[in-house]
Order: C-alpha cells, then sequence, then structure tokens
C-alpha cells in the first residue's frame, strides 16, 4: 500500500452532498402528507371553482361583489364552513408543497431550517387570522359611526 | 403431407457483395466531435471539456468512439464498461444531455453535424473522467435486501409460482443496476438521501413476488422520509432506463402497497 494515496475526490469537499443516510425515521407522517396533498387537491377543486361560480357567476355575477355581498356570506354559516375549508385545505396544501420544495432543493441543513421555520410562522398566521376573520366577522360593529355601509341599522 | 414449402435459396456467399450483386456497398463514415467532459484530480480540481474528432463508421457506437479515442488518441480517457452489450450496466454515462448506456447509442442516432457531449452520470462523486463511485447507489440498493427470504422449510426442489404470479413483476427483473435511472433523478441530485428509484426498482420485484415473505419489512423500510415518498413523478428514471422498465410505474405502486398495508 502506498501511503501517497489521494483522497476520494469530491466525496468530502464542501458542495458535495453527504450521502450516509439519515437516521431511518419510523413515522408515517410523510405517507399522510403524500396522501393530504391528493386529498385536498380533489376538495380544493371542488370548493375553489363553487366558490369561483357562486361570485362571479350567479345573479348579478362579478357586478354584485362588494362590502355587502361577502358581509351576506359570512352571515350564513354554510359559507362561513364553505370558506373556512377553502382556507385551512389551501393554505396547508400549499405550505406541505413549499416544503417539499424546500427539502428538495435547499441544500444545506441550515437552510432548510430557516426556509421552513419562515414558511410554518406565515402559514400559522394566515391560519389564525383567517379563521378569526371568518367567525368574528361583524359589518356593523357596535359603537363605530362612521364609514358604516348603508344596510347597517343607523344608531 | 400435401403442402409443399417454397423454401428461400441459401445466399450463394456470406462475403460483402458490391451493390451491383445485391450486396449493401461500404458501410457509411462521417467524422464526429467527441467532447468529452475531463476530470483528474491528481492534475486538477475542476473537470473539463475535451474535444476529440476522429472518422466512425455508420455501425458503431459511442462506446467504440470512446474506445478509438483511449486505444489511438489519449489513454489517460478512464471510463467503465464490460460486456459492452448493454447486460453487464458498467457504461452508463450522460450522452447528450441524457442519460443512456454507451454501448447501446449508436452514433447515426445521434447529431453527428455537431460535437456529442459524454459526461460521467449525476448526482454521484466523480472518480476520474467518467468513473463515479458507485457506493452509495449500491448502499442504497443493499439497504432494500434484495434478495429471496422465506421462512418456510427449504424445498428440496424449485419453489414452483404460477405463470401469473410471475407476471406480477417481471418488468422489475429487467434491472442490471447501471444507474441511470437514480442519477437522472433530480430529487437525487440535491442531498444523494433519497433512496432512488433503482433501489425501489428491486425492492419492488421481491414485495410482489409470491414466493417472498419481506415484502412488509421492505415497504416499512421505503415508507422512509427518503423513501417513496420522495418521488415527485417527473418520469425521468423511465425515460433513462436502457431496459425500458416502467420505473415510474413500479414506485406508484410501491406507494398504493405501503397505504393499503397502512389503512
Amino acid at each position: 500500500m502506498s501511503t501517497d494515496s489521494i483522497a476520494a475526490p469530491r466525496s468530502n469537499s464542501a458542495q458535495s452532498p453527504k450521502y450516509k443516510r439519515n437516521k431511518a425515521s419510523h413515522s408515517s407522517f410523510e405517507m399522510f402528507a403524500w396522501l393530504f396533498m391528493r386529498l385536498s387537491g380533489v376538495v380544493l377543486i371542488v370548493l375553489i371553482f363553487g366558490h369561483l361560480f357562486v361570485n362571479l357567476m350567479v345573479g348579478d355575477g362579478i357586478h354584485a361583489i362588494d362590502f355587502g355581498f361577502v358581509a351576506g356570506k359570512w352571515s350564513d354559516p354554510f359559507w362561513q364552513v364553505w370558506d373556512l375549508a377553502m382556507l385551512w385545505l389551501a393554505i396547508l396544501h400549499g405550505t406541505n408543497g413549499v416544503r417539499t420544495i424546500i427539502n428538495d432543493y435547499a441544500e444545506r441543513d441550515g437552510t432548510r431550517m430557516t426556509l421552513k421555520t419562515i414558511l410554518y410562522v406565515a402559514s400559522a398566521v394566515i391560519i389564525v387570522l383567517g379563521t378569526l376573520v371568518v367567525f368574528t366577522f361583524d359589518p356593523c360593529p357596535p359603537g363605530a359611526v362612521i364609514d358604516l355601509p348603508s344596510f347597517c341599522p343607523v344608531p | 403431407m400435401s403442402t409443399v414449402e417454397t423454401e428461400l435459396p441459401e445466399p450463394a456467399s456470406k462475403i460483402e457483395l458490391p451493390a451491383h450483386l445485391g450486396g449493401g456497398g461500404d458501410i457509411p463514415t462521417f467524422d464526429i466531435t467527441l467532447r468529452v467532459r475531463r476530470y483528474d484530480p491528481e492534475f486538477s480540481e475542476e473537470s473539463k471539456w475535451e474535444d476529440f474528432t476522429m472518422t466512425m463508421y455508420g455501425t458503431d457506437r459511442v462506446l467504440d468512439a470512446l474506445h478509438k479515442v483511449k486505444w489511438e488518441q489519449d489513454g489517460s480517457l478512464s471510463f467503465r464498461r464490460s460486456c459492452a452489450h448493454g447486460v453487464c450496466g458498467s457504461d452508463a454515462m450522460r450522452i447528450n444531455g441524457r442519460n443512456r448506456l454507451a454501448c447501446k447509442t449508436l452514433l447515426k442516432d445521434l447529431d453527428t453535424s455537431k460535437p456529442i457531449t459524454v459526461e460521467p452520470i449525476k448526482g454521484l462523486p466523480v472518480e476520474k473522467d467518467l468513473i463515479v463511485d458507485m457506493e452509495p447507489f449500491f448502499q442504497s440498493f443493499r439497504e432494500v435486501m434484495p434478495f429471496l427470504i422465506n421462512r418456510d422449510h427449504t424445498p428440496t426442489k424449485e419453489r414452483l409460482q404460477s405463470a401469473e404470479d410471475r407476471e406480477r413483476f417481471d418488468d422489475t427483473t429487467k434491472c442490471i443496476l447501471c444507474a441511470a435511472c437514480t442519477s437522472s433523478c433530480p430529487v437525487f441530485w440535491t442531498d444523494g438521501q433519497y433512496f432512488g428509484p433503482a433501489a425501489i426498482v428491486n425492492a419492488h420485484r421481491f414485495i410482489f413476488d409470491s414466493r417472498d415473505d419481506a415484502g412488509d419489512m421492505r415497504l416499512e423500510i421505503l415508507n422512509d422520509k427518503e423513501g417513496v415518498w420522495r418521488c415527485r413523478t417527473t418520469f425521468n428514471c423511465t425515460e433513462a432506463c436502457p431496459r425500458g422498465i416502467q420505473v415510474t410505474q413500479a414506485i406508484a405502486e410501491v406507494k398504493q402497497a405501503i397505504l393499503a398495508r397502512q389503512i
């Protein structure tokens, strides 16, 4: 054996991937994430096209959309549940998609962690805020006197 | 027997005939430029392109061009090849940007008016020129336990199987472990953690074998976060496979088997 044998090329350089596989994960999270993407995708097609049809085609169609139109929809529990389902499924579907893209393309663990943290915080804020709005929306808040829509009872 | 069979007469001679006597004539020749991605860590950490021009025959393959370079122009050119007939899976390389076997790619099928680029397969560490370190690839292969596991008593004759049961995994028995699929997969390129199509194909070959008892163990292994769920169905592997294995379909079947087992 010669002692001056050269190191294996590229295997140890900074940008080369480490091939030793991380410890095996004994959870089915990735399977459920995969399944969720398919199922939520199917449900979202129904929800989104139903949403577009009702908003843009039915009745006066696009000309009927204003503050009052949205306020009217959210006074109906049916549309509250519809919009809530759309919000949750779309955000979780999108978040999982971006998570996958980060996993596939981020080359360093640090980059991956940072990007995913930003992603999860952003999704959590949107989901919480959106849910709050859908359930607590009141077009005529008590105490307000200016800029009230015309259908509110005059105080 | 009443039917009279009309047999075609044997050709008078099997030596090459001139065209007016029915021979095919000379094999056409053409000039090509072979642009090879060279890398030699003893001289430089950077790889570079090197062009070789030569006259080749219409019956020649990319492997013949590489041989011509190595034997007549530059003996330092390094590449793997063993059987040279598409069976051993040694000479997978990236030819004109596509993963193929050099021994199954005819030069006349490529665009010979432009240089033909030849690179090592992507995603595995290059050792020299067109030779890559295949160890990570075989590591994944070993992890799926690509051998028959049967807990019954060893029979005194062969283990019988119906033709239908054999047909179930016929496609994935064709794999020659050339790594053309795994090194064409963009998910594998990034971090090398993904098991890769070849390992899943070879797991599929045993998971769906009626004589094998360890399908559950293999499904458990491939349910890992680096397992089948990292497949994005880009079909690069199916396009790259020199054996025509429907790789993406095999991966999808393994996904379904895991789902069916868990739910």
